[in-house]
């Protein structure tokens, strides 16, 4: 017993004199840290300058400490592009009922993310579940899954979720394994096998020297394309930043698409706003393969009541073909 | 197998012969050709292959799986005869353990063919993220080529010994490499415990990472939504479908080997006919998982796996599909059931059977599942609804197998193809110097 305690104090002691040793350096390091503080306010105490602070009030700042703000750019400075816009959702409703594949959504899309490749981000598919159900159209852009399986699998974090729902791309970390790919259940995703025609002075190239990027950014969209990655529809990032609706949305001339804040419980088509609750509710919306559990953004109301006959659609179908090629040498549009 | 001398003749290492020299030329050829191949799909980009956005995965992915499969083989046969103790797998070890290394190297080499960006490898440690299958394989596969090579390397170093003495007055400059590489090995007794002991602890340890790297390579496709894939039943047949596979690389090979280096009095037909009813019994396992795979499905699949099934069993994949199942699978099976059919020759066509039903086994697997999404492919060329490898893809691929097969004929004429030092141990051939007998 009496060995014991010896043992347990020889500990006790030997453990306080390493916490005081360990305390004593970290003192030291402080003090020396705080010292060189200090000498930086002294040694220009001279040459003062008077700023206003954003109250109004006027207060003196050593001269040395004023440097100039770095400019902000296009972007405000807390926007960051893998976290996207803090406290926001956006979700899409899709209402087959309008839809008589117009097309105009694919060609849009196609010209504002200068998709040259040969399969388009958006397309209209052509829906027949069985023989006896009614045939419709059902455009199917990225359903920026909740539980998304893309950035589930992929191994270097360069497809990836943001918090305001989106799903992107970072085509400059991505290594082409295209597991992603395999990976979505909606097969929405589309790869550049080749180099992409986009060229270096095309039109997207100079839109991001407008914006005051040097290098390719994700913050427009995950474009320009790069070649051995892949591409997939984005929710206009680039049209949400300025208040915008996706190009798909504005060019729908039957209103198809609805998009929004899933917060707020609004969306719009840009001719009319609706609760997207009741929107639900009432239309009974649903969402695509919800039984694989991906838990999508992209809400779609069933094709009952339509206005125009399937068949109408019908003069603007082609099965092998989603991206228009230009006919003369010019570039696309 | 008369004393140590005549052992040491017939299985040290041999020269090229005119075959030997012209069969390396050619690989040699197929490979710089694979490679120009390769240089220039880097180049253009994967645009050169047949894939295409719904074909996303091509025969690079299932040639990798076909290579990740015949490594299986190291496992079974060292390590799993080992620990049971079946003395007949001493002069089919040696093999077996060159095969493995030689599968899962090349396996690791495949599947950066596959990569679309292959210049931005090094991402693959920088932003690993552990919840991707992608990154298990990352982990799994450099593990277990270190620990094949050790398979290979630790049962080598008593052989290698045996090399530097034999050679010391025919070939200083071999014997001098091989006393480099024998890690100074005497036989002495502190020796022998060490490396017995390093042996056991590789073969228990090989088991398990071997069946974690098939597990994983399953896990590849069935963490994806994808019909056919998408299937509990993937980890298991994965594992059952590389033992067969391996076991036809190993028949073949040894086979081979044995014709080529005259081995027949330490190969025999005993020794065939323990392999044929071991991969017999592969075969059956094999059987049954893909009756679990192809069969039990029909009674519940839901429209999409209805078409994925019978576009397998009656459809555009019919030919290739049976051809899988009968040549790689039944007809093997039928024949090893016979004692006829488990002599060297029948053994060698079984083999060799199993080994292209193998291959064409993993196109099955990778491809028609993803020409069978759950939207309709639309809006892409007509070309992009059906995948056959283009000549860019068919030379890189051959290059590959080319690849391995010089890895392992080299390994054949560098080593011997049979351990010595076991082989004299298990026959009581005293060894001329008695310097590792006691």
């Amino acid at each position: 017993m009496e060995h014991n305690k010896k043992n347990s104090r020889r500990k006790f002691l030997n453990n306080g004199l390493k916490l005081g040793f360990v305390s004593a350096i970290g003192g030291l390091g402080l003090s020396h840290l705080s010292e060189k503080l200090n000498a930086s306010n002294k040694t220009n105490s001279e040459d003062k300058v008077e700023l206003m602070t954003t109250d109004g009030s006027l207060i003196q700042v050593d001269a040395s400490d004023v440097v100039a703000v770095k400019h902000a750019d296009h972007h405000d400075t807390k926007y960051n592009v893998r976290e996207g816009i803090p406290n926001r959702k956006f979700v899409m409703v899709i209402d087959l009922a309008k839809c008589k594949n117009a097309l105009k959504c694919v060609s849009a899309c196609n010209k504002h993310h200068y998709v040259t490749g040969e399969n388009a981000w958006l397309k209209v598919h052509k829906m027949q579940e069985s023989k006896d159900t009614a045939p419709y159209w059902m455009p199917r852009t990225c359903m920026h899954c909740d539980q998304p399986a893309c950035v589930t699998v992929c191994p270097v974090d360069a497809t990836f979720k943001r918090r305001d729902g989106l799903v992107l791309i970072d085509n400059e970390r991505c290594i082409g394994c295209r597991f992603c790919m395999a990976a979505c259940p909606y097969s929405i995703r589309v790869f550049n096998w080749s180099e992409p025609e986009q060229g270096e002075m095309s039109e997207i190239t100079l839109n991001m020297m407008d914006m005051g990027h040097e290098n390719p950014s994700i913050e427009y969209a995950g474009v320009p394309s790069r070649k051995g990655t892949p591409d997939k529809c984005d929710f206009c990032p680039h049209q949400i930043h300025e208040n915008k609706l996706p190009h798909c949305v504005t060019a729908c001339p039957n209103g198809v698409f609805y998009f929004g804040d899933k917060y707020e419980d609004t969306v719009t088509n840009g001719e009319e706003t609706l609760r997207l609750t009741k929107l639900l509710k009432d239309k009974a919306g649903y969402r695509l393969l919800e039984e694989l559990g991906t838990a999508p953004s992209v809400y779609y109301l069933p094709p009952v009541n339509r206005l125009v006959d399937f068949d109408k659609g019908l003069e603007n179908y082609s099965e092998f073909e989603s991206v228009e090629k230009p006919k003369s040498v010019e570039k696309p549009e | 197998m008369k004393n140590h001398n005549t052992l040491l003749d017939n299985l040290a290492p041999r020269k090229f012969g005119n075959r030997g020299t012209i069969w390396v030329i050619f690989l040699i050829i197929v490979i710089v050709l694979g490679l120009i191949a390769y240089i220039d799909q880097v180049r253009t980009g994967q645009v050169v292959t047949n894939m295409r956005d719904y074909a996303l995965w091509g025969i690079y992915i299932s040639n990798f799986v076909f290579f990740v499969a015949t490594s299986f083989v190291g496992s079974v046969t060292v390590a799993i005869l080992r620990l049971t103790n079946n003395s007949w797998r001493t002069p089919l070890v040696r093999i077996a353990e060159i095969i493995t290394f030689t599968s899962i190297v090349m396996a690791g080499l495949t599947i950066m063919i596959d990569m679309g960006r292959p210049d931005r490898l090094l991402n693959l440690f920088i932003h690993a993220r552990l919840q991707s299958p992608i990154t298990w394989d990352v982990i799994i596969i450099p593990t277990t080529i270190a620990l094949s090579f050790l398979l290979l390397y630790f049962p080598l170093l008593p052989d290698l010994a045996i090399l530097k003495t034999f050679y010391k007055k025919t070939k200083p400059k071999f014997s001098k490499w091989y006393g480099k590489l024998s890690l100074n090995w005497t036989g002495s007794e502190s020796q022998k415990a060490i490396q017995e002991k390093s042996i056991k602890i590789i073969a228990v340890l090989i088991i398990p990472v071997s069946i974690i790297l098939q597990t994983i390579d399953a896990w590849l496709f069935s963490t994806t939504y994808r019909i056919g894939w998408d299937s509990t039943n993937m980890g298991a047949y994965f594992i059952s479908g590389a033992f067969v596979a391996g076991l036809g690389a190993l028949v073949t090979m040894v086979f081979i080997i044995r014709k080529v280096r005259g081995l027949n009095n330490y190969i025999t037909d005993y020794h065939f006919d323990k392999l044929g009813k071991f991969l017999a019994l592969a075969c059956l396992t094999y059987l049954y998982f893909n009756i679990n795979e192809y069969l039990i499905p029909i009674f519940t699949a839901p429209v999409e796996e209805d078409i994925h099934l019978n576009s397998l069993v009656f459809g555009e994949w019919a030919p290739l599909f049976w051809f899988a199942q009968i040549i790689g699978l039944l007809l093997p099976l039928v024949i090893l059931l016979f004692n006829k059919g488990r002599k060297p020759l029948p053994m060698f066509f079984v083999g060799l059977m199993v080994v292209i039903g193998s291959w064409w086994k993993r196109y099955i697997i990778v491809i028609p599942t993803l020409l069978h999404p759950f939207l309709p492919i639309e809006g892409v060329p007509e070309s992009w609804h059906h995948y056959f490898p283009s000549a860019h893809e068919w030379i890189i691929t051959i290059a590959t197998l080319a690849m391995a097969l010089l890895i392992i004929t080299l390994f054949v004429r560098y080593l011997p193809v049979i351990p010595i030092q076991r082989t004299a141990d298990e026959n009581n051939i005293p060894s001329i110097k008695k310097n590792t007998e006691s």
